[in-house]
């Protein structure tokens, strides 16, 4: 008896990106109002990240309202149904359930399921993650069309009086549909992660330490106490970095990555149409367009200034303000890094919907 | 490997396309921070490009002890040798 040879998916070959979406929330946190918790000023903020406002959520307002917001959209652009989709994936680290996944309900509201949802962890890099699975999912056969949210409320995991990284957060989600196409619309992607470097962005607390609080609240005899109660705003996770050793590496070792997603392309500075980067800090932005030594005719995505940094929806969002501001780029090709805790980083160079 | 001529040559020009500052007011004794203004993000860049023009390493832990353009050709210099 011969072994019975097993069938195989008929797979595509390229994929590209068919449709953008974007979600900005309404509150608007100027530099002055971020002047009220840290000694710092306006100007000091502006010369230093480039932020002069950041969107963050209301308290009513989650990862996956602000994901549907933006997906809808991107789904719209496609112009496919969200019964078409074959994978959704959410790149977050702000949604606050270790588990089910923000994009087991996202597909659910969109009208999606059963299509396979799943949510990455991989903070600033998350979006370029997730058009790297998108890309493989449609190349391989495994989906027609893949649904990448960035989606992040940092904003839940923020100490406004600390001065590393809080004043630079901001809240939001960006989409987009990755779909298949004649020619080749998404290049190879260059990722990767640095682990030695695990400490340099991260949170101050775990979630043993939320459940060590609750057991001792459990033992204690008093209602109200003081200890368990100061500690219970101690012990919430917020977000801390090492922003000398960030910056560093990402001037340093991110301009190299962006280079070498070029390289990987077959395309030359010249041959792009915009630039868009995690929107760490402007100042970064601005080193790393001199390192690639980009010509004057690329634009370059600085979303930072209004929306602030929103990690894994940076990128997404910056590219649709972008196309909203000069629709002249859809089309032409744009370089995409992404770079955060983990260390992870993840580039590619994409044709724009 | 570079005299400390051409390293305080080089490192002026350095500053100079990140602040803007002339070459000539890079002397070796000029506080990055308080003469010449230089902020930490600025300091990092200047940091990351030294290392590029003469190829070597500058820890994060030493950063903090280059007040002076002078303790920055030392130690240049040094990591050279």
């Amino acid at each position: 008896m011969s072994t019975p040879v097993l069938n195989k998916t008929a797979v595509n070959e390229n994929a590209r990106i068919l449709g953008i979406g974007a979600y900005r929330p309404d509150v608007i946190v100027t530099n002055e109002d971020v002047c009220q918790w840290i000694d710092s000023s306006d100007e000091w903020i502006r010369q230093r990240t480039g932020i002069i406002t950041r969107h963050r959520a209301a308290a009513d307002v989650s990862v996956i309202d602000m994901a549907e917001g933006a997906a809808r959209e991107a789904i719209q652009q496609a112009g496919i149904e969200p019964s078409q989709l074959g994978a959704v994936i959410v790149s977050t680290v702000t949604h606050p359930y270790a588990t089910p996944s923000a994009a087991a309900a996202l597909t659910e509201r969109l009208g999606a399921t059963p299509a396979p949802a799943f949510d990455i962890s991989a903070a600033c890099a998350g979006y370029c993650y997730g058009v790297a699975q998108a890309d493989a999912l449609v190349r391989s056969g495994a989906a027609q069309y893949v649904l990448v949210v960035g989606a992040e409320k940092l904003s839940d995991v923020i100490d406004n009086h600390e001065r590393t990284i809080s004043f630079l957060l901001g809240d939001g989600a960006g989409a987009v549909v990755v779909g298949p196409s004649d020619t080749p619309g998404i290049g190879p992607s260059v990722w990767g992660s640095d682990g030695s470097k695990w400490d340099a962005i991260g949170m101050t607390h775990s979630l043993e330490d939320v459940k060590k609080l609750g057991e001792s609240a459990r033992h204690s005899d008093e209602i109200d106490d003081p200890a368990i109660l100061s500690a219970t705003q101690d012990v919430w996770p917020t977000l801390r970095q090492d922003g000398q050793t960030v910056f560093r590496w990402a001037v340093w070792e991110m301009a190299k990555v962006a280079q070498q997603a070029l390289d990987a392309a077959g395309i030359e500075a010249t041959d792009l149409a915009a630039f868009v980067p995690h929107q760490a800090n402007m100042r970064i932005i601005d080193e790393m367009v001199k390192k690639l030594k980009l010509p004057e005719s690329v634009v370059i995505g600085r979303d930072i200034a209004q929306a602030g940094n929103t990690s894994a929806a940076s990128i997404p969002l910056a590219t649709h303000r972008l196309l909203k501001e000069n629709p002249e780029l859809s089309g032409g090709l744009a370089l995409q890094i992404g770079f955060g805790a983990g260390l992870v980083f993840g580039a590619q160079v994409v044709v724009l919907p | 490997m570079a005299s400390n001529e051409e390293i305080l040559a080089g490192l002026a020009e350095i500053v100079n396309e990140e602040t803007g500052l002339a070459p000539e007011a890079v002397e070796l004794d000029k506080s990055f921070t308080e003469d010449l203004d230089i902020d930490s993000i600025s300091m990092m860049t200047i940091v990351v490009n030294a290392e590029e023009k003469f190829g070597v390493r500058i820890p994060d832990e030493e950063v903090k002890n280059l007040k002076t353009v002078g303790d920055a050709v030392s130690f240049i210099a040094n990591a050279q040798a």
